[in-house]
């Protein structure tokens, strides 16, 4: 009997799977615990739920105008139209919701499509060291040298007005930051002692990158990037409101700030209404990315 | 430190040309021909070819890099389109406009977030924290342009207490310390306070914080320091990080205020930036770009000299 001990016998008794909680688990339960995050995030899914369903969500359509209809009060017609009618006779809450559309998209493109290359970018000069690290780093302290508005609205001004000139101008004006946080978290990892240790088993260098690099480092660029939305909105909304970005008539916050600037002194609400959306929104991302930061533990 | 001054004012150098070749690569990414940014749409043929000619508009890219460079370095940076004036003349009155903007801006913006943020350290986890933190991240979360907007209505057409927009009888030109002139930069200086109030409000909560935690802390008080005392020396430690920020952000509020600018119709840079934009008078559009630039790499290097001047540690890592 004593010759036949199956494995399982002498198996240390393992602990209960539910026990053991691994990284993201602790995060998301830091997060559960952390109320003014939670709530920030509730109005974000919100806001995300509306402009999403926005055609069934709006009671008119966004690019009907109207001159009878014109800069029309809060609670026009007894809420047929809810939030008063813009300078065309639009009506403002579709306005909004379709606006919301491009607002949010102009405010998360170019900050993912700066992750992406950014990102890249960074932990190659991270990794690299050497000249190839002076190259990258050397090119980001150039557009360091301006400031961001200022780059963007250089950028977008010589291409001139339209989405795709303002998507990149904001791409070109987030790269070289999130190189500067990539490369440095990434130089601080690779130095540490389990790198080195994997390098002398013989882990060639896509291993330690893919195994060793990425998953501590991808955390603090992506929180860092999250940080960044808020400022995407508010610079896509801002070219918009210097008539870069978006041209009329398409809906967009930005855009409707600057149409509405001339009712302030008849409708000073609904000529406020776009701002509103634009704040709340930025905030919202900006509260979120904090809490985010906190729960994932990123310093700095 | 004397080697150190050196190093940085000469890796400078590049940064600034490279800044100029940025620049410089504006009109060329512009869309339509390059010469269009000199000459008028509606100019004769062969004056479009002597000025081709003139500026070496037909040589190779390097080759007009450095011509115009050249020019630049002279103090020439073109002629507007729009009103035919060279953009210098147009750029220095501008220049000074937004300077005083800035640094009023600047003034508000730092004394409120120095204040809110060292009581926010203070008091950490109080009422008084949670309110400074939740001002700060307003403060950065708001588009500006927009606040410029909700205090014209408030203060000016509903209120009637300040003007809504411009810059006084002469700008600064003019200017003079007196309210005739000050009450139209009330409006666009605490406008633009805003975003450096959040980030000096965080910086400065941050740096006391952890200040405050730390031995030598404890061994004042344990000495018996007072308050004051104490604050002092946490002032001291704090001095050059705090600076560091406080200077970025003073380029930030030189190079940020277009949009301010253009809501208050302030006479400055940003004003000067928007109307080259709507008219697409490229000249003006590069050489304001230049001159801020170019003063914000200046601005840098003064902040990290004078933080190396401050706290020797900077200088041996």
């Amino acid at each position: 009997m004593s010759t036949a001990i199956t494995p399982a016998a002498i198996a240390v008794p393992q602990p209960a799977p539910a026990r053991s909680r691994g990284y993201w688990a602790g995060v998301a339960r830091r997060l559960s615990r952390d109320p003014v995050t939670l709530f920030f995030g509730a109005v974000l899914l919100l806001m995300a739920l509306a402009i999403l369903f926005a055609p069934l969500l709006a009671p008119h359509d966004p690019y009907q105008t109207s001159m009878i209809r014109r800069l029309r009060p809060i609670w026009f017609q007894d809420g047929r139209y809810p939030l008063g009618t813009d300078e065309l006779g639009r009506d403002m809450l579709t306005r909004l919701l379709y606006g919301g559309r491009l607002s949010w998209f102009l405010g998360i493109a170019p900050v993912l499509i700066a992750f992406a290359i950014g990102g890249t970018l960074g932990v190659v000069a991270g990794f690299a060291g050497g000249w190839v690290n002076m190259l990258i780093m050397r090119t980001t302290d150039v557009f360091y040298a301006f400031p961001s508005v200022l780059l963007a609205v250089a950028i977008s001004g010589a291409l001139g007005p339209g989405i795709s000139n303002a998507m990149l101008s904001l791409t070109l004006v987030f790269i070289p930051q999130i190189i500067r946080v990539a490369e440095s978290t990434t130089t601080s990892v690779r130095n540490l002692d389990y790198v080195e240790s994997a390098r002398a088993s013989g882990a060639g260098p896509l291993t330690i990158v893919r195994v060793h690099i990425l998953p501590n480092v991808l955390g603090p660029i992506f929180v860092y990037s999250t940080s960044l939305i808020s400022v995407s909105m508010i610079l896509a909304s801002g070219l918009s409101f210097l008539g870069l970005g978006t041209k009329p008539p398409e809906p967009e916050w930005g855009l409707m700030l600057n149409t509405l600037r001339t009712a302030i002194y008849t409708q000073p609400l609904i000529a406020m209404l776009p701002g509103v959306c634009i704040f709340v929104t930025s905030m919202c991302f900006n509260m979120v990315s904090d809490g985010l930061r906190t729960a994932m533990d990123v310093r700095g | 430190m004397f080697f150190y001054l050196i190093r940085r004012i000469l890796y400078a150098i590049p940064i600034a040309l490279a800044v100029g070749l940025v620049c410089f690569m504006l009109v060329q990414i512009a869309p339509g021909d390059p010469i269009n940014a000199i000459v008028p749409a509606d100019a004769p043929a062969e004056v479009v070819e002597q000025v081709r000619r003139d500026y070496g508009l037909d040589k190779p890219l390097p080759v007009q890099f450095a011509l115009w460079l050249g020019r630049v370095v002279q103090g020439d940076l073109g002629r507007s389109l729009a009103t035919g004036r060279p953009v210098t003349a147009d750029l220095r009155s501008a220049v000074g406009n937004t300077l005083m903007l800035a640094l009023v801006a600047a003034f508000i913006g730092f004394a409120m977030g120095s204040i809110l943020g060292t009581i926010a350290a203070v008091f950490r986890g109080s009422v008084l924290d949670k309110l400074a933190v939740g001002l700060a991240a307003a403060g950065v979360s708001i588009p500006h342009y927009w606040l410029g907007m909700v205090l014209v209505v408030f203060f000016s057409v509903t209120l009637n207490w300040l003007p809504a927009m411009g810059a006084g009888p002469g700008g600064s030109g003019a200017w003079e310390w007196n309210w005739a002139n000050m009450q139209f930069l009330v409006l666009p200086a605490v406008t633009l306070s805003v975003i450096p109030m959040g980030i000096v409000t965080r910086t400065v909560r941050g740096v006391v914080m952890e200040l405050l935690a730390q031995d030598f802390v404890t061994t004042l008080r344990g000495k018996g320091l007072r308050r004051g005392g104490i604050a002092l020396h946490v002032l001291k430690n704090a001095a050059s990080s705090v600076l560091a920020v406080m200077g970025l952000q003073l380029g930030y509020l030189m190079g940020g205020s277009i949009l301010v600018e253009t809501v208050f119709s302030w006479p400055g840079t940003g004003f000067l930036l928007n109307s080259a934009i709507f008219q697409r008078d490229l000249p003006v559009l590069q050489g304001t770009i230049l001159v801020l630039a170019i003063f914000f790499v200046v601005l840098n290097l003064a902040v990290d000299l004078v933080q190396t001047a401050l706290d020797p540690r900077i200088r041996r890592a």
